[in-house]
């Protein structure tokens, strides 16, 4: 079951694993850049009152992401 | 008396490669060894830029900052040094101006030393731009600032462990506070005299990978060595890097433009 869900999707407070990254070129170096490389565990901290951005823990730092940039990364959700 | 100068944001048009300082308004004069300071965003290089040189460079929690980078001087042991703070930059695969201002400076600047900041709290994160930045220069110091911060969050720093891990030397600070300062200047004045040569663990690729470096490297050899690394040049051009074909292309001798032709051909 790998990238069952796009990160864009999870809900606040939720904790997932990354499994894969969509894009490819420097939008993709960007999120690597970022921490989300597969077997990074994110957690979604909250989401803007319009819904966008959203702010994710990534390996000790929140981060704001846009949607264009979450709906690119595949996720599984830790139960 | 201290100045400070701001150089311009250094962007491809502006570069091209001739592979030298005078190219980064350095003046060779003096023979200052030219320390750089760089780091991930908000890991207080500003701050210790500032406790190492006396300046009061503006330093402030937002994004883009340093866009400009700011060179300042100080002494250690009776030698002068030349200090240049580098913009913040996840990484060195120059996505934004500032960290394509890092890179420029590490790659063809050459500095005698590179002091990569990361932040005691989050280190991991931080730890991808250390590994990109060694695989440039193995004149590299690890500082671990923030050391006060990590404390008080109850997280301890093992920096003999992550010293042997990296090939490394590493010193932790609290740069606010002045703590580790010395020590720090003490290791990196060694790396820059020759006396501590530190032995980074470089991280090897699967083998067709290596294979299609070692190829790409022979060329890169003929043209630049010894004024460039080709290893890490190469790795650029097979990640299909776009800057980096233009930087190349960019040198000045015509002599070379057609070699990076051959060599990418």
């Amino acid at each position: 079951m790998s990238g069952s869900t796009t990160l864009n999707t999870v809900l606040a407070g939720e904790h997932v694993l990354v499994t894969r990254i969509n894009t490819g070129g420097s939008g993709s170096k960007r999120l690597l850049d970022l921490g989300l490389v597969p077997g990074t565990r994110v957690e979604v901290v909250r989401r803007s009152p319009l819904g966008d951005p959203v702010a994710y823990n990534i390996r000790g730092a929140v981060i704001a992401l846009r949607q264009e940039e979450s709906s690119q990364v595949l996720v599984n959700k830790i139960l | 008396m201290l100045g400070v100068i701001y150089l311009m944001g250094l962007t491809s048009q502006s570069t091209g490669i001739s592979v030298n300082r005078e190219q980064f308004n350095f003046p060779t004069a003096g023979n200052q060894p030219v320390i750089a300071l760089a780091g991930n965003p908000n890991t207080g290089k500003s701050t210790l830029f500032n406790a190492l040189t006396g300046l009061r460079q503006h330093t402030g929690n937002w994004p883009g900052k340093t866009v400009l980078q700011a060179r300042g001087s100080f002494s250690h042991d009776g030698c002068r040094y030349s200090l240049v703070d580098l913009p913040g930059a996840y990484s060195l695969l120059a996505v934004s101006v500032e960290e394509q201002v890092a890179r420029d400076f590490i790659c063809f600047a050459r500095p005698d030393a590179v002091i990569v900041v990361v932040d005691a709290t989050c280190l991991e994160r931080n730890l991808s731009l250390v590994l990109q930045v060694m695989e440039i220069t193995e004149r590299v110091v690890v500082c671990v600032n923030l050391i006060d911060e990590a404390r008080r969050k109850n997280i301890n720093i093992d920096a003999h462990k992550l010293s042997t891990a990296l090939g490394l030397p590493v010193v932790a600070t609290a740069a606010r506070s002045g703590e580790g300062l010395n020590r720090l200047l003490d290791v990196v004045a060694r790396v820059v005299h020759g006396k501590l040569k530190p032995e980074p663990k470089r991280v090897q690729y699967p083998a067709e990978i290596e294979t299609a470096v070692s190829l790409l490297e022979a060329k890169l050899k003929g043209v630049w060595d010894g004024e460039l690394n080709t290893r890490w040049v190469a790795l650029r051009l097979l990640e299909g890097d776009i800057n980096m074909v233009e930087f190349l292309a960019g040198d000045r001798d015509k002599g070379k433009i057609v070699a990076v032709r051959e060599v990418l051909a």
